[in-house]
Parts: C-alpha cells; structure tokens; sequence
C-alpha cells in the first residue's frame, strides 16, 4: 500500500529475480571448485629438474672447490 | 640471440651464502656452452650470513667483467622480499641489453634461461617473435614445481585463479620472478611499479600489458628450496590480497 505504483515490478518477476545473485554466486563457485580442483591435480611435479638440480650442485660444488672457493659447512 | 646482445643477470640476494655461488656457477656454465655474452649482477641486502664475502670470492673466479657486486645496507628489505627498489639499484650497473631476474636460492632452474631467448611462445596464439617480456611460468606445457605439498599447491593455484579473474592478465603466472625483459622496458615498469613482494610481480605485469608491451611464456621449473628456509605465511597471503585487491581497483 505505501509502494508508489509503477515503480516496482510485478510481484511474480521479483520472486524470480531474488535468488538470481545467490544462483550466480553458487555457480561461479561450483566452477571456482572445479578449475582449482582441475588445476591443482594437473599441478606438474618436476622430479627431473630436482634430480638434474642435486647432480649440478655436486658438480658446482666440486669445481668452485677447484677454483679456490671457501664453502660453508653443508 | 645475434652477437652484439648482452644478458645482464640481477639476482637480489639475502642470506644466500650457500645457493649463490652455486647459482653464479650455473649461470656461468650455461652461458660459456652457449655463447652467449653476459655479467652477473649481485645485489645483497647487507646479509648477516657472509653472502658478501662469498660475492666477493666469485668475483676473484670470473672477473670483475662478469660479476658484479652491489651492496646495500638493508635497505632493500630483501627478507621479505625482492623489492622493485633492488632492482632498480641493480639496474644502474646493468650494461646489458636484457636483463634475467630470478631468485638466487636455487629455485629457479637455470638452464632455462636458454628457452626464454630462443623459444618463447605465447599460449593462446601459438606465435613466436621478439618479446618485450619472457615470463617464466610454473602453470603452462611441462612447467611445475618440486617439493610443495597439496596444501602449498592448493594456495597457489587458488591464489592465481583469483588473479586470472580479477586482473585478466593474459599471462598464466603473475607471481613468479623468473623473467627476461629488455632493458628499456624493465625501466620503464620500474617507474610504474610500487608494490612489495608478489604483488610488485603481477603489477609488472598488467602494466606491461597496459602500455602495450608484448609477452611471451615459457615453462620453467621451481624446485622449492635445496637449502635455507621458505617464506610463505599467514601475513604474505594477507598483503597478497591486499595487493591484489588495489591492483584491481586500479587498473
């Protein structure tokens, strides 16, 4: 009775509309879960580059010793 | 790269005493096999640890020509993180044409430095040209991490989908610091650029994409921390939001 007439929508339109944030944030959240989800397990683990990483250390390690380097304790 | 093209590589280091002579000899091994013309800019943040002492030792091995120290009296803040300021002080030095940054703990894998010089790609469009920024990233082809667990992988993919969302950057990895850039644009950025941190590499990144700069991705390896400690807590997620919300605000 206080609403001025023709201002708002038909009431039927605005009990549809209400949920429509609330649906778009749960959607976007379903696809927020799904892409992390995805990403994380297709996350690359890079053995080879950690296995090559120890090998050139060694070899670092061997020839600055070589060339006259003082290393700490490791 | 065609011979009269230098690479100058800055590596901001603190307490680094144990990985930067390891790093400096990875450096210099890559670039001797392969030709390529470069120094070794070393910024130290006045390191407690004897990082300086061990800077200085390597100049001694390679030469002045190659490695060049710059030292600071913390006031690069590097134990929080590689600041836009370290940069710049490196940058002075810098007689190169590209500059590489990178960490010096180890993190990143060297050999891959080749890769941003001769195979860039840009993901979406399958083109190969010359580059005005080369980001590494951990995200694309057969780039990825060792030695994170669910939990650290969960924080970073949540983190940068949140930066694909809100800053759409065109570049898959907005927080890694392994990256090539020319010279004069990695001036330019600096001007720009006043965030800490993470968030101070994404900034230069949509800047870049601001003024037009081109960019290029190559997949790149992270093997988290041989020696010394990690840094990731509760207040860096914090000012990572933080960050990453002002960026988006204003840009």
């Amino acid at each position: 009775a206080l609403a001025p007439p023709g201002l708002q929508p038909p009431a039927p339109l605005r009990q549809a509309l209400l949920p429509l944030p609330v649906y778009l944030l749960v959607a976007f959240g379903c696809y927020s879960l799904a892409t992390v989800g995805y990403r994380l397990a297709t996350f690359n683990d890079c053995e080879e580059a950690a296995a090559e990483l120890q090998e050139h250390i060694r070899a670092a390690r061997a020839d600055l010793r070589r060339r006259g380097l003082r290393l700490g304790a490791q | 790269m065609a011979g009269s093209e230098r690479l100058s590589v800055l590596l901001p280091t603190y307490n680094e005493r144990d990985n930067l002579p390891l790093v400096v000899w990875l450096l210099v091994r890559t670039f001797t096999d392969s030709g390529i013309d470069f120094e070794i800019i070393i910024i130290d943040d006045g390191s407690p640890d004897g990082t300086q002492e061990v800077a200085q030792q390597l100049e001694k091995i390679y030469g002045s020509d190659k490695i060049v120290i710059s030292l600071g009296i913390s006031v690069f803040q590097l134990f929080l993180f590689p600041s836009g300021t370290a940069y710049i002080h490196g940058m002075k030095y810098a007689t190169g044409n590209f500059i590489v940054i990178m960490d010096a703990d180890l993190s990143h894998h060297v050999s891959c430095i080749l890769f941003f010089l001769i195979t860039p790609i840009v993901y979406r469009k399958q083109k190969e040209g010359n580059f005005d920024i080369v980001s590494g990233t951990r995200y694309k082809g057969n780039g990825g991490v060792y030695g994170w667990d669910l939990k650290r992988k969960l924080i970073s993919r949540g983190a940068n989908f949140l930066t694909q969302v809100l800053l759409r950057p065109g570049a898959s990895d907005l927080t890694g610091s392994f990256r090539l850039y020319r010279k004069e644009v990695l001036q330019k950025l600096m001007e720009q650029c006043v965030s800490k941190g993470y968030v101070f590499q994404m900034e230069m990144i949509v800047r870049a994409r601001q003024l037009g700069f081109t960019i290029g991705e190559v997949p790149i390896s992270f093997v988290d921390r041989v020696y010394g400690e990690s840094k990731l807590g509760g207040n860096e997620i914090v000012s990572f939001l933080k960050g990453l919300l002002t960026l988006f605000a204003t840009t």
